[in-house]
């Protein structure tokens, strides 16, 4: 049995640490590519959403590196993502790719089946170590999620732009070679002290701009077209709510532990949007609400063409930004989506956001 | 001293525009040509064009705009590179500045622009779709052997337009042909598709907005009166075509250009009339050293390398020192 996974960010750090762990022979796909979309496109329905496109294209790549075993999680999030590991298994099948996808969740809360189907991937089982490793990677993705954070900082502040990158590209790729709990640990200390030692200017006051949206479009790199960095090296400040470590934390073992879970977005968005509608939608105003309330320039708001939980938030938004004064940006992206046209927007929408701090600064100085 | 004067060039889809504005912000040369996919060619030929109308005149500065923005940048060499959604926007400000709407339709692509106590509060852009832009009324002047000029008259001389289905493009003129076939007049389908064509305009990028008057309509598509017609029983408020309303984004430019050449007293970068002398040509190549399959961008002046473009690795363009060493030796 060779294992693999789909790519969503760093998720493959995390996944790569625990299969390390256990021993057990995998594969990483190679990151996504122009040549992943061209795959995956060719495979999937045209209207299906994007990230069903790319990781369909993904888990095709590591059948080429000698895949046959692919883990995938559900979920019963009322949005299509929950079916897409059916979905990838049956067009898996009928392009005649021999690869079989095994789907960590419990199915109508089922929590023998996800043992017995975890006991399958680890070849016996061992309970007290099982806990162990998952709290280890846990913590692990927190501290993944805390070196973006530091990125994400780092770029609007750098003195010499794309220092902050280099450093971050070279832990991507770095990763792919280190093995084990204690070895990351190590790597992530190393490059935290890179970091940290990059040279910024603090006296700057960058714009600060919120992203929200559809998960897999923010935080997958690839699939936002990498407007993070992008903002950064523009000298933008970024921040995003949605993260690896969350959605592990909250939406995967709170959920399925039935503990109480942190949710200031659902209170954040009550008066706009009182329920959980299915995806992020609610995460999306919730957020909005919350980036105006801290007085953030701009929201960006991203998700895949098609996303129906988002369109709800899309409809929604202007509302938010008359209400609370914030200007929203939305980008739909597919794999037809021209750069050019998209970074057309997001530079015009940086000029709006430097004109109204610009006026706001006028009128307080005025004052 | 003698009078500045600033260029703007707008390198769009479907026209290339130049503009030379004076010190008073006056237009004194404008040329609107058509880019016919090859924007250097035609932008050289506007270069010509300005040359011939005064070689003696002295540029201080010069800002370019539109999808082309970039490569007009390196050809002409410009002080400054701006988004159109922005250059529209300074435009129609400068000859309006109470303006609150704008809107503009351009060869592919559309775009309402909303300002608020002078400053660009909100911006939509077609996203997936062009139908309804300059290209597919082109197309169907073309197919309707009208010259696209008189296409407004016609529409005005309709008596009672006929309704046309205007999300999209390929349905429309499915649906054109149809009420051809039943017997409708060409004055009534024109029209009719005007008013189809300004009702998806504001379905597709109006929707949650809300569009204060004054109001005012740019772009090539401007010239059209049928649509400005169908625009202003749409929204039931005067819309105003600008003076300039066919290189507003050019115009735009010009301002940008003169703006930062005057408040940083720096040099323009302009490299002057006789560049379109100079023999361009562009290379593409497809990188095969990763999987992402860059489709590299290189453009040559006189067999000289002068910009490079489109990798996202930076190996080619130069933003990685590593490889720019390597290339150098």
């Amino acid at each position: 049995m060779k294992i693999t996974f789909p790519h969503m960010g760093n998720v493959y750090m995390i996944a790569k640490c625990l299969l390390d762990e256990f021993q057990l022979d995998y594969v990483i796909p190679p990151f996504q590519s122009k040549k992943t979309l061209e795959i995956g496109t060719r495979y999937t329905p045209e209207g299906a959403c994007l990230p069903l496109k790319i990781t369909v294209g993904s888990l095709i790549e590591a059948a080429e590196l000698g895949a046959d075993t692919a883990l995938m999680v559900g979920g019963a999030g009322p949005c299509r993502f929950g079916y897409y590991c059916r979905m990838q298994q049956e067009i898996l099948n009928d392009i005649g790719c021999n690869m079989e996808i095994i789907t960590l969740e419990a199915p109508n809360g089922d929590a023998w089946e996800l043992l017995r189907r975890i006991k399958r991937v680890t070849k016996g089982m061992n309970i007290p170590k099982l806990i162990r490793v998952l709290t280890q990677i846990t913590r692990l993705s927190i501290q993944i999620d805390e070196i973006e954070k530091i990125c994400l900082r780092n770029r609007s502040y750098e003195t010499v732009k794309g220092t902050t990158n280099r450093i971050y590209q070279e832990f991507r790729v770095q990763a792919f070679t280190t093995a084990g709990v204690k070895e990351f640990k190590k790597l992530i200390k190393e490059t935290r002290s890179k970091l940290q030692k990059v040279s910024l200017n603090l006296d700057q006051k960058p714009l600060r701009i919120g992203i929200v949206g559809e998960i897999y479009g923010n935080i997958d790199p690839y699939t936002k077209m990498f407007l993070e960095q992008r903002l950064g090296e523009m000298g933008i400040y970024v921040h995003r709510y949605v993260t690896i470590s969350d959605w592990i934390v909250e939406h995967i073992i709170k959920k399925e532990l039935r503990l109480p879970r942190k949710k200031p977005y659902a209170a954040a968005a009550r008066p706009y949007l009182n329920t959980m509608i299915g995806g992020h939608a609610q995460e999306t105003v919730g957020h909005t609400v919350m980036y105006a309330e801290q007085d953030y320039d701009g929201v960006i708001q991203i998700y895949p063409l098609g996303c129906m939980p988002e369109i709800v938030a899309q409809g929604i938004l202007p509302r938010v930004s008359v209400d609370l004064d914030i200007p929203v940006l939305t980008l739909i992206i597919d794999e037809m989506t021209g750069e050019a046209g998209y970074m057309t927007r997001v530079e015009a929408f940086i000029d709006l956001l430097q004109a109204r701090r610009k006026i706001t600064l006028d009128r307080s100085r005025a004052v | 001293m003698s009078k500045k004067f600033f260029l703007g060039v707008d390198v769009g889809s479907v026209s290339t525009n130049l503009v030379v504005i004076d010190d008073e912000d006056r237009l004194v040369f404008k040329k609107y040509l058509r880019t016919n996919g090859q924007p250097i060619v035609s932008l050289c030929k506007g270069l010509d064009n300005l040359t011939g109308f005064d070689k003696e005149l002295e540029i201080s500065g010069v800002g370019t705009t539109g999808s082309g923005r970039r490569l007009a940048s390196v050809i002409v060499g410009a002080d400054i590179i701006k988004n159109e959604i922005t250059a529209h926007a300074v435009a129609a400000q400068k000859l309006m500045p109470q303006v609150n709407t704008i809107i503009e339709i351009g060869g592919q692509d559309s775009k309402l622009i909303i300002l608020r106590d002078g400053i660009v509060y909100d911006f939509a852009m077609n996203t997936v779709c062009a139908a309804g832009t300059g290209s597919f009324l082109d197309r169907q002047a073309e197919r309707l052997r009208i010259p696209i000029e008189d296409f407004g008259t016609y529409a005005l001389q309709a008596s009672a337009p006929v309704r046309i289905a205007g999300r999209c493009a390929v349905f429309a003129e499915s649906d054109m042909i149809h009420k051809q076939q039943t017997g409708h007049g060409m004055a009534e389908i024109i029209a009719g598709l005007c008013e189809a064509l300004a009702r998806n305009f504001l379905n597709n990028l109006a929707k949650g907005k809300e569009l204060k008057a004054p109001i005012v309509f740019q772009g090539g598509v401007a010239a059209n009166i049928g649509m400005v017609a169908a625009f202003e029983k749409a929204l039931a408020e005067k819309i105003t075509v600008l003076k300039y309303y066919d290189v507003m984004g050019a115009y735009g430019a010009a301002l940008l250009a003169k703006e930062k050449v005057l408040s940083s007293n720096q040099k323009t970068k302009f490299l002057g009339l006789n560049t379109s002398r100079q023999e361009y040509k562009t290379l593409s190549i497809e990188c095969q050293d990763c999987s992402n399959c860059c489709e590299v961008l290189k453009i040559l002046a006189n067999g000289q390398e002068i910009a490079c473009w489109g990798d996202k690795c930076g190996k080619w363009s130069g933003s990685n020192k590593k490889y720019t060493q390597e290339s150098a030796s």
